[in-house]
Parts: C-alpha cells; sequence; structure tokens
C-alpha cells in the first residue's frame, strides 16, 4: 500500500495540476484540501486547476470529500476545475452529489440559550402542557357525555379485556405491597403505643390509616406505575405506528374507541382494589400485633369493629375512584401527545407516572380538606 | 432456510460478482426477507454456507464475521432509520464506532453522503419529519456511511410512489456505475 501524496505543479501563470498519487483511502494520512488552499493564496492569478490522477491507486469517499471542499473553494474563487483526468467513478459520484443541489431553506438555525430565553421556553411548554391537559379533559368529557347518550363507539370487548387487566390481574402486586404497608403501619404505631401499654390501638392505628387515606393512596400509585405507564406505552406506539392516525382516518374517535375504556375499566376497577388493599393491610396489622405485641386476633378484631365507620371506607374509596380516573387520564393522555419516535414511548411512560402520581397527591389534599371542611368524619 | 423444522426454501445456489446488480424475485412469503437475513449476518442457514470474498460467513468466528460484515451496507425495507437521531446523526454514528476519522471529517463525510442522496441541507431533520422517499434515500446514505463492497437492498421501492421510486431505482444504478 503506496502513502498517499499530492504535488502542485504550475503548468502556466493561470494554470496548475493536482498530481495526485497513492492510495487515498481512509485510515492513512492523506493530504488535507488546506495544502492546495494555501498554494491558491499565494498564486492569485490561477485560474484553472487540472488533474493527473495516473499514479492514483486506490480511493474511497474521503478522497471524494477533498474534491469536493477544493471544488467549492473554487468556485468560490472562479476557478475552473477540469475533471477529466479524474477517475470515472469518481466524476459519476461527483455529478450524483451535486445533482441536487442544496437546500439552504431547509437548514436549521441554531437557537442559542441565554437565560431568559430559557425561562420563557420553559414557560411556553408549561402553558402548552397545560393546555393540552384542558384540551384533553374537555374531550374526555364530550366523549362520556355521547357515551352517556349512547352515541360513543367502543367495543365491549376490550373493556372487558381492560377491566381484566385491571382488576385481578394487579391483585398480587396489590396484596403484596397493602399486606407490607398495614405491618409496616403497626411496627412503627406499636413501638410508641407500647411505650404507653396502649398496643391495642395499633387496630385503631391501621384501620383508619388503611381505610382512610393509606390504602386508597398506595393503591393509586401502584396503578400508576403499572397500568397508567401501559396505557401510555401502548397509545405512545401506536402513534408512533400511525394507527392513531389510521383510526381517525376510518372514522373512529380515539377518544371514544381507546381512551373511554381505560378509563371506564380502570374506573370501575379500583374501588375494589382499593377494599381489598383495606383489607389486606388490616390484615397485615393483625399479623403484627399478634405475633410481636401480644394482640390476639379476636381482641384486634373487635378493636376494629368498635372503630371502623362505613364512612372511613367510604373515604377511601371515593377518593381511590377520583385517582383512578386521573391515572387513567394521565396514562392516555402521555400515549396521545407522543412524538413519532422510539425515544418518545419511553418519555411518554415516564410522564405518564410522573404527571399520575402529581395529579395524585394534589387531588388528596385537596378532597382531604374538602372533607375535613365538611366534618365528614364526626361521630 | 428453515424457522424450526418449517423449511423456507432449499438448494438456493447463486454467485453476485463484484459491480454487478443482483435482483432476487419472487412472491409474497417466499423467503426473500429471510435470504437476505442470511446473507447480512442476522440468521443463520439451517444447512449450506455463505460464502463472501471466498470466506464462509458462518464458519469465522464472531469477532471476524462482525469485521466482515462491516463491508456490507443494508437498505431495510422500511428504511430503518433510528427515530431518535438526526439523519446526519444517522449516517455519522457507524463512522464514529468503526472509523478513527475526526469529527470534522466526519462531518465532510456525512455531507457527501446526503448529497449522494439528493438530501443535501437536511441533516438535522429526524426521520419523522421527512417523507417516505426522502426516508428511504437517507436510509441508502447509511448504508453507504461506511463505504460498502456489498450493498443489499431489501424492497427498497416499497411504499414509494412510483415516481420515488423511479428516483431510488436510478440512484441505485448511478451508484453502482460509480461505485462498482
Amino acid at each position: 500500500m503506496s502513502a498517499p501524496s499530492l504535488e502542485i505543479v504550475q503548468e502556466s501563470p493561470t494554470g496548475i495540476t493536482l498530481r495526485l498519487a497513492g492510495d487515498w483511502r481512509s485510515g492513512g494520512a492523506t493530504p488535507g484540501v488546506e495544502q492546495v488552499v494555501n498554494w491558491l493564496e499565494t498564486a492569485p492569478l490561477c485560474r484553472r486547476i487540472g488533474f493527473d490522477c495516473r499514479h492514483l491507486t486506490r480511493w474511497d469517499s474521503l478522497f471524494l470529500t477533498f474534491l469536493t471542499r477544493l471544488i467549492r473553494h473554487c468556485a468560490d474563487r472562479g476557478i475552473t476545475i477540469h475533471d477529466a483526468s479524474l477517475p470515472e467513478g469518481v466524476r459519476g459520484l461527483l455529478a450524483l452529489a451535486s445533482a441536487v443541489p442544496e437546500r439552504q431553506d431547509a437548514m436549521r438555525e441554531l437557537q442559542s440559550g441565554g437565560l431568559l430565553l430559557t425561562w420563557g421556553r420553559h414557560t411556553l411548554r408549561f402553558i402548552r402542557d397545560f393546555a393540552g391537559l384542558a384540551e384533553f379533559t374537555g374531550e374526555t368529557c364530550l366523549a362520556f357525555g355521547r357515551l352517556l347518550l349512547g352515541r360513543a363507539r367502543m367495543r365491549a370487548g376490550d373493556l372487558f379485556a381492560l377491566i381484566q387487566e385491571c382488576g385481578p390481574n394487579a391483585l398480587p402486586i396489590i396484596s403484596l405491597i397493602a399486606l407490607l404497608v398495614g405491618m409496616i403501619l403497626a411496627f412503627v404505631g406499636a413501638v410508641q403505643l407500647k411505650l404507653f401499654g396502649a398496643q391495642i390501638y395499633i387496630a385503631d392505628l391501621v384501620g383508619l390509616g388503611m381505610a382512610r387515606e393509606m390504602g386508597a393512596m398506595m393503591t393509586a400509585i401502584l396503578m400508576a406505575g403499572r397500568t397508567g405507564a401501559a396505557f401510555a406505552a401502548e397509545l405512545g406506539s401506536m402513534t408512533v405506528n400511525g394507527e392513531i392516525d389510521a383510526l381517525r382516518t376510518t372514522g373512529f374517535s380515539p377518544m371514544e374507541f381507546l381512551v373511554l375504556p381505560r378509563i371506564l375499566a380502570l374506573f370501575l376497577t379500583i374501588p375494589f382494589l382499593c377494599l381489598y388493599a383495606d383489607v389486606v393491610g388490616i390484615f397485615g396489622g393483625a399479623l403484627v400485633a399478634s405475633g410481636l405485641f401480644d394482640i390476639s386476633f379476636s381482641e384486634y378484631l373487635v378493636q376494629i369493629q368498635n372503630r371502623l365507620r362505613p364512612i372511613d371506607f367510604e373515604v377511601g374509596i371515593f377518593k381511590c375512584a377520583v385517582f383512578g380516573i386521573l391515572v387513567a387520564v394521565a396514562g392516555c393522555m402521555r400515549g396521545l401527545q407522543c412524538q413519532r419516535n422510539a425515544t418518545a414511548v419511553g418519555l411518554a411512560t415516564t410522564s405518564a407516572v410522573v404527571t399520575g402520581i402529581v395529579f395524585i397527591v394534589i387531588s388528596d389534599a385537596v378532597m382531604t380538606l374538602i372533607i375535613t371542611a365538611l366534618n365528614v368524619f364526626k361521630r | 432456510m428453515a424457522y424450526d423444522h418449517f423449511v423456507i426454501q432449499r438448494d438456493i445456489n447463486f454467485e453476485v460478482r463484484r459491480g454487478e446488480i443482483f435482483i432476487v424475485m419472487g412472491g409474497s412469503g417466499c423467503g426473500k426477507s429471510t435470504l437476505l437475513r442470511h446473507l447480512i449476518g442476522l440468521k443463520s442457514p439451517a444447512g449450506g454456507r455463505v460464502f463472501f470474498d471466498d470466506k464462509d460467513l458462518w464458519a469465522l468466528p464472531a469477532r471476524e464475521r462482525d469485521t466482515m460484515l462491516l463491508k456490507m451496507g443494508i437498505l431495510y425495507q422500511s428504511g430503518a432509520l433510528w427515530s431518535s437521531m438526526t439523519l446526519a446523526e444517522n449516517i455519522a454514528l457507524p463512522l464514529t464506532a468503526h472509523t478513527r476519522l475526526k469529527p470534522a471529517e466526519i462531518g465532510d463525510l456525512v455531507a457527501l453522503k446526503l448529497s449522494l442522496v439528493g438530501l443535501a441541507g437536511f441533516g438535522d431533520y429526524y426521520p419523522e419529519e421527512i417523507s417516505g422517499g426522502m426516508q428511504k434515500r437517507a436510509a441508502l446514505a447509511r448504508a453507504l456511511a461506511l463505504d460498502p463492497e456489498i450493498l443489499f437492498f431489501d424492497e427498497p421501492s416499497a411504499g414509494l410512489d412510483p415516481i420515488s421510486a423511479r428516483r431510488l431505482d436510478e440512484l441505485i444504478l448511478h451508484l453502482s456505475e460509480s461505485l462498482g
């Protein structure tokens, strides 16, 4: 393999020949176009460049980039290139490369990033996000309206499959988490209550905690991570594959066909999951109370029966139903807002979980304030 | 060629010479894409051998086979551009990974490949922002990135309108004449 070389030969005051020899493939130290450019600076009369490639053995794309840069430079300076001596393949590729002129209007302008500009962009994004949420909520309400009027188009089979997915299929993870939360509540509370000899109130602590707050909250957060994320990934993939467009163009509203069954499925199943989580959590508390703090099962159950009223469960279940709607809305909204690339599906999924949890926390705070103001738990 | 016990095709023998355009035609499901997967190192044949430069592709150690695969450029049926990257990044990625070129040189090569397929100036676009025909051409530019010795096309004009399909065919012919 002979080394690549470039020799500039002045044929006349107005013309030069570039003798290109050796192997001009990438990997070797090929001469740069700057060598010719610098030489041309010292020869302002030069108006013509020819080539001698008799000793050029091999070339690849790097050789072409050398020539395109040289051609561009010469075009700016009004120097004519005589490419007849270049290899036929090189001439063909150069012709192909210049066949379609560069689209200057297609170029993207670089956006500078001052602090004010960055804040402005973030603010605009926030406003767009909020407007998107408002629009999605509005469309969801309209779709529900059409459902109530019997005009919504969705498949019952889809709804039943989603109910199966959101409800019974979520029971194992709900069981595990609710049991552990009940046990942790009991253990943390009992350590303090034991100081006063009041271990029996473990039942009150766990029962009220699970029924009013923790059962609903833990179920909703689990469903945000499990089902909300699945909704976003599913709808996001459908967006990427053009399936949502196909639905629209065949006359189906994605809100009715895809979003409604998901919201309905989660809204219908989550109250049962919440009630189940309450019971399992209370059972977890009983395990700790009987195993570590000498309280029998029957004592624990009697205490629960005396302390808990239906309203405690009802409030938790109501909250959880609201959380369910919000988790489904977050998942579907992020899925439908997904951009058309693979990364966007991941971002939509993450965003669905974060949005769902933020919705849960904010709505919980609002509902707790209202419930307290209404004095719902007054005996 | 087979998937488990289901034989797709048997007794396929052919030779492709340098500079030649070789076309495999057949009905849907006859195994054209499967044949391609055997030729480009994605699926080992149930029986038989694939030779490239007189070397048996599937008898080579994995590392040598990977090196050999770098000599092939592939245009997939769907284009298969990486959707999270711009066209320029799509083309630059193999160059960054498999050559020691400087960033400026890679930039020049990317511009060259894009101009070869008539997409000069579109380097900053994402695949989703350009048409199907442009995506196919951008995918061809990516296939050309490493100056491959052989180019494989899986139904290059599938999904294109007749004019775009004709342009792509002409582009392939031009490239074959120039690079052949």
